[in-house]
């Protein structure tokens, strides 16, 4: 006999209820975040409440959908696995797979299910994706980098399967901590197959001196959900140099809190959203400025067919003694059909005097002169479209320093292109 | 106010406070009690003589208001507001029509006079029989607005020449009760907002304004509106209507007294701009700001909105805000026609306690429609100065063209300056652009200016007026002169 599930928030809190004895950890954060959902919801699923910080996506088609929680992942299928630099840590269905994965050198790794200790710095009690993570999540990665030491590539890959033949939400809690100097490059890949609920939340702490490289490429199932939180706080001299390619999903939102609390500090929010069909994709960024002379650089490009809609909310903040703060934000889109909607809300929020901070943002659709150009040297038209759609996505990909990675994002770009564009 | 000019000299000796309309006029005047039922819609209303249809819309704007939730999301702070505190009618009390100067109100007479307003005018104001309309050598129309009602306008007859008709809203109300009745609450629907649907319950007067086809404004048509009674608030309701082909430049002032607590205005602005029609909508808005601590000043919470409701229509919208402890104001247009154009230039100024949120909307629906955004913010003292904007491109605007640029400078490190624009297009023909930037004064420029002899008030004044120089050519002469020295006054004592 099998019972309809409850859907939306109902549906989480029962899940919730049911779980909460066999769930990891300590069960005081996740009974106050399961406090704090109930009374948040799932954005834009009640009618009449509005949000300002989801102005422009609504979780309403999440509400309505029935999800069930992964069962085991043991010989489901990770043929659709991307495998991008030798050490490898594998999540199926948001599960650790220790058999599909091979351990960074030079970095401690646990698992979230043997180690689950929730960080500082998310904030379940304002955001409502992250109360619904931390009520339920069973796994995740925690990697830490000692100081001095360079890590290389690592990457975390999670593969959405269909193992269960319905619909599955999991809820990953990364950890990522550099200790002073240390590096990493840590490539982040979301792929999959079926309908699910993908709701990573990323803490991540940046000691002086640390870089860290994070590119994450989105590419999940069609009939995917795929909404990821990123929390970073940055020590003095650290640097965040964040990319992200969104292409698949049926709505995706990535969501990052970017903290400058050291002098000095760099951080970059790079990112690409590729769109058709019915996509919705979101970029949501808060870079708060709260230490002198930090530099943070946004660029935020949304290439839409179709009947999608492209959305790029960003907020630069600056506290009184950020003095010396140099902060840019750029949004360019390129609407490529009738139908398809760009929603753009670049924000500054600004307490300092001695600051250099702007914003750009310019929607239009692919030149008709270059278009002329190309086509007058005898480029057919679907070439000359790509030549250029890839040229506009050009500057972005070309900040991605490790060269296989540059390779798979532009390898996904056109891939993409291949079955959307034209 | 273009009047005030004439007073510029004055501006050097100022009080403290820096504002030189802080004075009251003692004045008999006509109030209805405080607080806000139907019974003081009907009272209003019934002051004003108003045919029963006004009556109702007022009182269904006052339904839905009472329903209506007061807005949070601007980012200004007030302690809440008892909406049955205030005076919703304030009227200077009617005697028959003057002989002579010298049987007008002194006190009236002096309001004037302190305001900066040439005696000539001053007797056309004050009602004065036969007061000269003939040989005027003005090129500016006036409507003086006091308190909750008009009190005089001047040059109608000359503009009655042209076909123009420049009156108080009550009376075009009963004049012309076919143009109020088909474009009154066509921009503003009487439900817009909690203020708009205030606005549309208790509207005390306003200026009407209605351009025949292709006519040219002989001149400039300005109102001048001052609350000067104590536990007032002001509600004018202005509504322009430039009809095919027509054109005309309106310029708008407002002064308020000094005193410790809040006084509440919120207006209403509704413009038509039909085929061809060019509007252009020029504000220095300068009630009182409150003192040094804050404590006092005008809450300006003020629905204004264009529509070009023709092909090739203009509607532009330039202001000043220098004044008022809260402003709450965004200038719209709305470009329903086919190659029309919406404009907003905008100068906002916040020293002291001051907070203000202010922007515009474009919202293009018709095809080839352009609109262009300029604003610039400038926070001192402990103030806190706010962009906030919309531009948005609907599914058939093709070939709808946006150009944004909204700079802030800070002048001390206890301000703020926040910039929020909302951008959403629907059209791959369209084309945005929008850039925004914040500084300071750079020390060079400051030290450029102080090693060729500027005090240091000076050259910040000088620094400032280039800051905002795109948006001050933009206003009429009369204004930009009034509104260089408004800046410099402003920011007094912020540097130093």
């Amino acid at each position: 006999m099998s019972v309809q599930p409850a859907t939306g928030a109902a549906g989480f809190l029962a899940r919730y209820d049911g779980l909460r004895d066999r769930l990891p950890g300590d069960p005081a954060p996740r009974d106050a975040a399961a406090r704090a959902f109930r009374t948040l919801g799932l954005p834009g699923a009640a009618a009449g409440r509005r949000e300002e910080a989801w102005k422009y996506t609504s979780l309403r088609p999440l509400a309505d959908a029935p999800f069930h929680a992964p069962l085991s992942t043991v010989g489901a299928d990770a043929a659709g696995l991307l495998r991008l630099a030798p050490a490898r840590l594998v999540f199926l269905d948001g599960r650790y797979r220790p058999d599909l994965s091979n351990q960074p050198d030079g970095a401690t790794f646990a698992s979230f299910a043997d180690a689950p200790t929730f960080g500082t710095l998310a904030r379940p009690e304002r955001d409502p994706l992250v109360a619904l993570n931390t009520m339920l999540a069973e796994d995740g990665a925690r990697i830490e980098i000692p100081a001095g030491v360079d890590a290389g590539v690592v990457q975390l890959a999670s593969l959405a399967t269909e193992a269960q033949g319905r619909s599955t939400a999991f809820h990953p809690r990364h950890a990522i901590r550099l200790g002073a100097g240390a590096r990493l490059t840590l490539l982040e890949t979301a792929t999959g197959a079926g309908a699910y609920l993908h709701n990573p939340v990323t803490e991540i702490v940046l000691d002086p001196g640390a870089v860290l490289h994070h590119v994450r490429l989105a590419d999940e199932a069609a009939g995917a959900f795929h909404l990821a939180t990123i929390y970073a706080e940055l020590a003095e001299g650290a640097v965040y140099d964040g990319f992200t390619l969104v292409l698949g999903a049926r709505v995706a939102r990535s969501e990052f809190h970017v903290r400058l609390a050291g002098a000095d500090a760099r951080a970059a929010i790079n990112a690409a959203q590729l769109l058709g069909g019915t996509q919705h994709a979101d970029v949501t960024s808060v870079v708060r400025h709260d230490a002198p002379r930090g530099t943070s650089r946004q660029a935020v490009k949304n290439v839409l067919t179709g009947r999608s809609r492209g959305v790029f909310q960003g907020r630069i903040e600056v506290a009184r003694d950020a003095q010396k703060t140099d902060g840019y934000q750029m949004s360019q889109a390129l609407l490529l059909s009738d139908q398809a909607e760009i929603d753009t809300k670049p924000e500054l929020e600004i307490f300092a005097d001695d600051v250099k901070c702007s914003h750009g943002a310019t929607v239009g659709a692919l030149d008709p002169e270059q278009m002329f150009y190309l086509r007058s040297r005898g480029v057919p038209e679907a070439e000359a479209r790509a030549m250029l759609v890839h040229a506009f996505l050009t500057d972005a990909l070309e900040a991605v320093a490790h060269e296989p990675t540059r390779a798979a994002l532009d390898a996904a770009v056109t891939g993409w292109w291949e079955r959307a564009g034209a | 106010m273009p009047a005030v000019t004439e007073t510029l000299e004055t501006v050097r000796a100022l009080s403290d406070s820096g504002y030189k309309f802080g004075f009251e006029t003692a004045i008999e005047m006509d109030l209805a009690p405080k607080g806000l039922t139907e019974d003081t819609i009907r009272l209003i209303s019934a002051r004003k003589d108003e045919p029963s249809w006004l009556l109702d819309w007022r009182l269904a704007a006052f339904a839905g208001w009472k329903k209506m939730e007061e807005p949070h999301w601007a980012r200004v702070w007030h302690a809440p507001i008892d909406y049955q505190d205030i005076h919703y009618y304030a009227a200077p009390r009617p005697k028959a029509g003057p002989k002579s100067l010298d049987e007008v109100d002194p006190e009236l007479l002096a309001t004037y006079e302190k305001l900066g307003i040439p005696l000539r005018e001053r007797a056309i104001l004050a009602g004065v029989e036969g007061a000269g309309e003939a040989g005027a050598g003005s090129n500016v129309a006036v409507d003086a607005v006091f308190d909750s009602v008009s009190v005089a306008t001047t040059f109608r007859a000359t503009l009655a020449k042209s076909g123009v008709i420049f009156c108080p809203i009550s009376e075009a109300v009963r004049e012309h009760p076919e143009l109020v009745r088909k474009y009154l609450g066509t921009v503003v629907p009487v439900a817009d907002n909690f203020f708009a649907a205030l606005n549309s319950a208790v509207f005390t007067d306003g200026s009407f304004v209605y351009i025949p086809p292709g006519v040219r404004c002989p001149m400039e048509l300005s109102t001048y509106f001052r609350i000067n009674a104590r536990n007032t608030g002001q509600f004018e309701r202005t509504l322009i209507i430039a009809d095919a082909g027509a054109q005309v430049s309106y310029l708008e002032g407002c002064t308020a007294p000094m005193r410790d607590e809040n006084q509440l205005h919120a207006a209403v602005v509704e413009l038509v701009a039909l085929d061809d029609a060019k509007i252009k909508y020029s504000t220095v808005q300068n009630w009182y700001p409150g003192d040094a601590n804050g404590r006092g000043g005008i809450y300006n919470f003020v629905t204004k909105r264009g529509a070009c409701r023709g092909a090739r229509a203009h509607i532009s919208w330039t202001q000043v805000e220098t004044g008022s402890a809260i402003t709450w104001k965004y200038p719209s247009c709305i470009l329903e026609g086919d190659d029309s154009v919406g404009e907003f230039y905008s100068v906002a100024v916040t020293n002291n306690r001051q907070q203000a949120d202010t922007g515009t909307k474009m919202i293009h629906i018709g095809r080839n429609t352009r609109s262009t955004i300029i604003s610039k913010g400038i926070s001192a003292g402990r103030s806190d100065n706010t962009y906030r904007g919309l531009v948005r491109i609907g599914p058939r605007a093709t070939g709808a063209r946006n150009h944004t640029q909204c700079d802030s400078l800070l002048i001390g490190s206890h301000c703020g300056a926040h910039t929020v624009p909302y951008i959403e297009c629907r059209n791959p023909g369209a084309k945005i652009e929008h850039e925004a930037t914040t500084s300071k004064i750079a020390d060079d420029q400051l030290f450029y200016c102080r090693s060729r002899g500027l005090t240091e008030e000076d050259a910040v004044g000088l620094i400032v007026n280039g800051f905002c120089k795109e948006v001050l050519k933009e206003l009429p002469m009369e204004f930009a002169v009034e509104a260089q020295k408004l800046l410099a006054v402003s920011l007094e004592g912020s540097v130093g």
